[in-house]
């Protein structure tokens, strides 16, 4: 009887608490935690510059197991946060499982994909990261001198896969007779924040005449930025703006911008139109290049307009650049 | 004699260790400005006063209770299975491919399947270490530890490119059919008018965990195997002398101990989350080592052991959830409990020792 008294206690005490948070939005980082220096951190930025515009309150969470991602959202979802947003391929297959529970909270999946038919409170944003890479491909394959350039992923999963397979066109297209080389960092989440093998595999790509290096590997990238820097070859920075990290040694970055999903969807807050798949490509600014004072010297007048003209090309559909996720396969490069 | 009484060792050593790691950890949570009474009150009311919080508790404990046994059984042969991650990884891909390809009729036979391959699969990826250690010589911490490397490399090829349902971004597979969902506890205890559990992810293979601390109990102390064993782990020339064979039992105790391992897929694959992830052991093998010994490689100490650490991960989590104590600090805490019964753990012990001796001498 005691026992149920508890449960009825507590249960009573979530309900009190629902009140109180009602209508915060809610942030649950991907495994690899808040401050990647890439991605996650990336919604972080957002996040807070949501809180500093409007003086809202957020709650954020690190999930530290495969089991807490269903936990968080429905804490989040009971609690009354919404909308609650989420960063990571990883955490659908939770969405798809709870969201129809709450019927009254929007949920958000970063780069993960729930149907939207099955779930009119749910909003998938993906990212055309296969066009950002090419674009920073080209700039690659143009500013090689050796004619090879490197590609540096985190895991070998396809998310990576489909960066790795738009650069390897975006280099080919600028420079035809170019090799490209790619290596993955590991098989463990460890993988994401390894700057050290980050480092190793950077050398070993310049042993073998890589100029350029294209990290996509979250913090690991900072150890691959660092040696490229420190052996004078270029280096390119991905999700973040990442050039001021080593001024004048950074080709570019390929903008990823998280930080503007998460703004614009704790902006719309609880008005969020959800039930539907937003991609984010280069029309829409998710992703592009950056282009700063840290690395202006380093882009040609010839490298901006041909990058440039393939962006308009890409927007207006006349030039098709193959997403590795389509289909499975990458037709200029091999895993 | 004994320098002191089986339960001093078995209760008081651990008990003063967990004390000492909560007193640290509570002046860790001040010196970040933070409450130690509160947190802690967290912890409990989060982890053990609800039914949903029991229920996430007992998940992550049927974890450790696996990978505890696993570690313990190869303990009492003396050695030392650090393979446990990659054991419970390979037993998950053999879950998956059960639950895929076979198609079951009914949950109760799909467990007893995946049961049977989930320790195949553990036992066979635990047999090739065995096999060096016992032929070769070479030693199983280091082997043990290569293969969790080449289970995770093994693992990521498979799911990416041969088990992942094609244009899915997620390095995972489908879903398992329905037919393989295994009652959860909320299905299970819940009546018409309450329910209990509320989607907390423990379910039925907590009491496979449960039957397998008997079965251990059983096979150590109440076999003949399990002498074998035991004699083995004491001495090992002296277990030859016996005519005991160091081949047949360094293999067999790896067996039986990568086997314990590959079930704890059970309770993550087939119990939680329906089908096979990248992630899906996330160091519960790891953590087996310091559940197996603080309960002093024996049944009721793992499952004692096994419970705290699921207390500490739910506790731990809802301190994320409902406090500003980071992540980190989270970790922090649950280091110092292993690092307190596990690595110092003779800083407790000595002086207890020396305590029951001269109490002894008082009495004689």
């Amino acid at each position: 009887m005691t026992f149920m008294k508890t449960i009825l206690g507590s249960a009573a005490a979530l309900a009190l608490s629902a009140g109180a948070a009602l209508a915060d939005p809610a942030l649950i980082y991907d495994l690899g935690g808040k401050f990647d220096k890439s991605f996650n951190e990336a919604a972080f930025g957002g996040a807070e510059r949501w809180a500093k515009e409007t003086g809202g309150t957020y709650k954020d969470i690190e999930i530290q197991s495969e089991a807490q991602r269903e936990q968080a959202l429905r804490r989040f979802a009971e609690a009354g946060f919404n909308p609650v947003v989420t960063t990571g391929f990883a955490i659908a297959g939770s969405i798809d499982a709870v969201a129809a529970d709450y019927p009254d909270t929007k949920f958000v999946t970063i780069d993960g994909w729930v149907d939207p038919a099955k779930h009119p409170n749910v909003v998938s944003i993906l990212f055309s990261e296969h066009e950002g890479s090419y674009l920073v491909g080209m700039m690659a394959g143009m500013a090689s001198e050796s004619k090879t350039v490197g590609f540096i992923g985190g895991m070998d999963i396809p998310l990576i896969r489909k960066f790795a397979c738009g650069y390897a066109q975006g280099v080919l297209a600028a420079n035809p007779d170019a090799t490209v080389v790619s290596n993955m960092t590991g098989t463990t989440p460890a993988a994401w924040n390894d700057p050290v093998k980050g480092s190793e595999l950077a050398r070993a790509q310049i042993s073998q005449g890589a100029d350029v290096i294209y990290a996509a590997a979250g913090g690991t990238g900072i150890g691959v930025l660092q040696t490229a820097a420190k052996e004078n070859i270029l280096s390119v920075g991905v999700d973040s703006n990442q050039n001021h990290m080593h001024p004048g040694q950074v080709l570019t970055s390929m903008l990823k911008r998280v930080d503007v999903a998460v703004f614009d969807s704790m902006t719309a807050g609880a008005d969020l139109e959800t039930g539907t798949v937003k991609v984010f490509g280069l029309a829409e600014e998710g992703v592009g290049y950056a282009l700063d004072e840290h690395n202006a010297s380093l882009v040609s007048d010839d490298m901006k307009a041909a990058v440039d003209a393939a962006r308009d090309q890409i927007i207006a559909g006349e030039l098709k650049v193959h997403d590795y996720s389509s289909d499975d396969t990458c037709p200029v490069l091999k895993f | 004699m004994d320098k002191m009484p089986a339960w001093a060792d078995a209760v008081l050593v651990p008990l003063i260790s967990i004390l000492l790691a909560a007193a640290i950890s509570a002046l860790v949570i001040l010196a970040i400005g933070e409450n130690p009474v509160e947190a802690f009150r967290i912890m409990v009311k989060e982890a053990l006063s609800t039914s949903r919080g029991i229920g996430y508790t007992l998940y992550y404990a049927t974890n450790f209770i696996f990978t505890g046994l696993a570690v313990a059984v190869a303990f009492h042969a003396r050695m030392f299975n650090i393979g446990g991650e990659g054991q419970a990884m390979m037993g998950g891909l053999g879950v998956a491919l059960v639950c895929l390809y076979v198609p079951w009729p009914h949950w109760t036979l799909a467990l007893f399947g995946a049961a049977a391959i989930s320790a195949l699969f553990g036992a066979a990826w635990a047999y090739i270490p065995a096999y060096l250690q016992a032929k070769r010589g070479s030693h199983i911490v280091i082997t043990t530890i290569m293969f969790n490397f080449i289970a995770f490399s093994l693992l990521n090829y498979i799911l990416v490119n041969v088990l992942r349902p094609q244009g899915s971004m997620d390095p995972a597979t489908a879903k398992f059919p329905e037919a393989t969902f295994l009652p959860t506890f909320q299905s299970m205890f819940s009546t018409a008018d309450t329910v209990m559990f509320r989607n907390a992810p423990a379910n039925v293979t907590f009491f496979v965990a449960l039957a397998a601390c008997v079965a251990v109990y059983f096979l150590i102390w109440r076999t003949r195997l399990g002498y074998e064993i035991r004699a083995f782990g004491h001495s090992e020339t002296g277990a030859k002398y016996a005519g005991i064979s160091p081949v047949k039992i360094t293999i067999v105790s790896m067996l039986i101990s990568g086997g314990l391992a590959g079930m704890m897929a059970l309770n993550t694959t087939m119990g939680e989350a329906e089908r096979l992830v990248l992630n899906a052991t996330e160091g519960a093998g790891f953590i087996g080592i310091a559940v197996a010994l603080m309960g002093r490689s024996h049944p009721v100490g793992i499952l004692l052991a096994a419970l705290l650490f699921g207390f500490m991960y739910q506790g731990g989590s809802e301190l994320a959830f409902w406090t500003n104590i980071p992540q980190q600090l989270i970790i922090v805490i649950q280091a110092l409990v292993i690092l307190f019964t596990g690595a110092l753990d003779n800083m407790v012990r000595m002086p207890l020792e020396k305590l029951f001796l001269s109490i002894r001498k008082g009495d004689a």
